[in-house]
C-alpha cells in the first residue's frame, strides 16, 4: 500500500490533490476530470454511492438484501462497499451473497472460489444455486448439445430466473447487482441498435421489477468502471477476471468498444448516454409486451410459457433451436398479447448476454 | 534499466499467465528518455504472446486498459509521454472482463 508513497521520489504527475490540497493525486476522475489522492478518492467514491442509495431510497431499514456475486470486479467491489456503508450509515440491512453456478468448468468453478473467499473476508453468508439443480443441465452440457452459437441466450435467460429463485431461497426483499455506468450506457446503445423499445424504456431504471417477486437495483448506476477497477486495485480486493470461455458476444463487444472509445475522447459521454436513456419518451403508439405468468412454471412472462421453459423444452426434446430468434418460439405460436406502452411494460425475458441482463 | 511490469484484470493471460514480470529494457537509439511509448512497443514485442489487439490499439493501450506508473494513474503523468526511470513499477489492468 505505502509502496506507492515510498516510490514517489519524482512527482511526475501534477502537484496536489484538488480536494484536500495536501497529498499527491493518484487518479484522474472520469466524471469530473478532477485529480485526486487515494484517501479523497475512497471518500468520494463511497460517498457518491451512499448518496445514490439515499436519494433513490434503494433500501429500507430491516430489509434482507442479496448481492448478486459473480466473483468479478463489480460485484466484489459492491459487496465490499455495501457492507462498509451498511455499517457506517446504519442502513440496518441483512446482506447476503448470491452466486449462480452455471456449470462452466474452468470458469465458474474458479470464480466461485473467489466468492467463497469473499464470504469469509466480508462475513456475508453465501448461497449458491446451480443450473444443474434448477434445470437439470449445466452450461457445459448445453454447449455440448447446441454448440457455441446461441449459448449466451440460454445462459442469460437461465441466470435471470436463477437469481430470482436464489433470492427466494434466501427470503430476501431485494437483489442488488454490480451493473456500472459503462454497462448501462452500453445497454442503452444496444437497445437502440436492436430497436428493443421495451428494454430501452426500463434499462436505465435504478430499480426494476417492483411489480415482480423480487425488485432489483443497481447502486453503481452512476459509477464508472474505471473507478471501480481503481478502487479494487488500491484496496487490493480479491476478484476474478477471466473471460467466460463460451462468451464470444460480438454485438455487445462492438458496443462496449465504442463506449470505451467515446470515453477516451470525452469521459462524460457515458453519463450523457445514461441521461439520454432516462429522458427518452416512448411513443404511446409503440406496442409493448404485456406481463403475465408462465403457464408451466408460474414465472413472470409476456408469453404463454416463459423463455426459460421454452428453451428447456427444446433442450429436453432435442430441439435446441426452439425459442431462439425473433419469432418467439413455436410453443407460444400466435399467442401474442399486445397493449399500449406504459401499461405494464415489464416483460422479463433476458438479454442475449449472460452477465448483463436488465 | 530494470522495471517491474504487472498485468491484471485478465491481461496476464496474454503473457503466459504471469502477472509480474521483472524486465530489463534499453533506451532506444537516439532517444533521450525512455517513455511509456517505448515501453508499450517493447511489451508488445517481447511479452505479449497472443491477441495483441486485446492490449493495444494503434500506438497506445486499448481503451479500457488502465495504466499506473508507481501506483499513479498515467493520465496524470502524460500517458504515452510519461518518462520511465530505473526501478519503476508499471501496472496494466484490463477493465473489459466480466463483472
Amino acid at each position: 500500500m505505502e509502496a506507492g508513497e515510498a516510490k514517489s521520489k519524482k512527482p511526475r504527475g501534477p502537484r496536489l490533490c484538488c480536494i484536500c490540497n495536501q497529498r499527491r493525486p493518484v487518479l484522474k476522475r472520469p466524471k469530473t476530470l478532477q485529480q485526486i489522492c487515494r484517501e479523497c478518492f475512497y471518500e468520494v467514491f463511497e460517498e457518491e454511492i451512499h448518496q445514490v442509495i439515499v436519494k433513490n431510497r434503494l433500501f429500507k431499514s430491516g430489509e434482507r438484501v442479496a448481492i448478486g456475486a459473480s466473483g468479478g470486479k463489480d460485484s466484489t467491489v459492491l459487496a465490499y462497499v455495501l457492507s462498509e456503508l451498511n455499517r457506517r450509515h446504519n442502513y440496518g440491512l441483512d446482506l447476503f451473497l448470491l452466486s449462480i453456478d452455471e456449470g462452466i468448468t474452468g470458469y465458474r468453478d474458479d470464480s466461485l472460489e473467489t466468492v467463497k473467499r469473499n464470504e469469509v473476508q466480508y462475513g456475508l453468508p453465501l448461497q449458491i444455486v446451480s443450473y444443474k439443480d434448477l434445470y437439470g443441465w449445466t452450461m457445459d452440457e448445453i454447449v455440448k448439445m447446441i454448440g457455441l452459437k446461441n449459448n449466451c441466450t440460454f445462459c442469460g435467460v437461465f441466470r435471470r430466473q436463477a437469481l430470482d429463485r436464489g433470492a427466494a431461497l434466501l427470503k430476501v426483499d431485494k437483489l442488488v447487482t454490480g451493473h456500472n455506468a459503462d454497462d448501462i450506457a452500453e445497454t442503452v446503445l444496444l437497445n437502440i441498435l436492436r430497436g428493443d423499445i421495451a428494454r430501452l424504456s426500463r434499462c436505465t431504471s435504478i430499480t426494476t421489477g417492483e411489480d415482480g417477486p423480487i425488485p432489483r437495483c443497481k447502486p453503481f448506476k452512476y459509477t464508472y468502471e474505471k473507478e471501480i477497477v481503481m478502487y479494487a486495485y488500491f484496496k487490493k480486493l480479491d476478484y476474478f477476471s477471466t473471460e467466460c470461455i463460451y462468451s464470444p458476444n460480438a454485438y455487445r463487444g462492438f458496443a462496449r468498444e465504442f463506449i470505451k472509445d467515446l470515453e477516451r475522447l470525452r469521459p462524460r459521454a457515458i453519463l450523457d448516454i445514461i441521461k439520454s436513456g432516462e429522458d427518452f419518451r416512448i411513443a404511446t403508439t409503440t406496442k409493448m409486451p404485456e406481463q403475465g405468468t408462465c403457464e408451466r412454471c408460474g414465472y413472470i412472462s409476456s408469453q404463454k410459457w416463459c423463455k426459460a421453459c421454452v428453451l428447456l423444452e427444446g433442450l429436453n426434446r432435442g430441439l435446441p433451436k426452439m425459442g431462439i430468434g425473433r419469432p418467439r418460439g413455436n410453443l407460444n405460436g400466435d399467442h401474442k398479447k399486445v397493449t399500449k406502452a406504459g401499461a405494464t411494460a415489464k416483460s422479463i425475458e433476458s438479454k442475449q448476454c449472460g452477465s448483463l441482463d436488465f | 534499466m530494470q522495471l517491474t511490469l504487472e498485468f491484471g484484470g485478465g491481461l496476464e493471460l496474454l503473457c503466459d499467465s504471469e502477472k509480474i514480470h521483472k524486465v530489463n529494457v534499453d533506451l532506444p537509439n537516439g532517444a533521450d528518455d525512455f517513455t511509456m511509448k517505448h515501453l508499450l512497443s517493447w511489451v508488445r514485442t517481447n511479452l505479449i504472446k497472443e491477441r495483441p489487439e486485446m492490449f493495444m490499439k494503434g500506438d497506445t493501450v486499448r481503451p479500457g486498459v488502465l495504466v499506473l506508473v508507481n501506483d499513479c494513474d498515467w493520465e496524470l503523468s502524460g500517458q504515452l509521454d510519461t518518462t520511465i526511470e530505473e526501478k519503476d513499477v508499471i501496472v496494466f489492468i484490463s477493465t473489459l472482463h466480466g463483472g
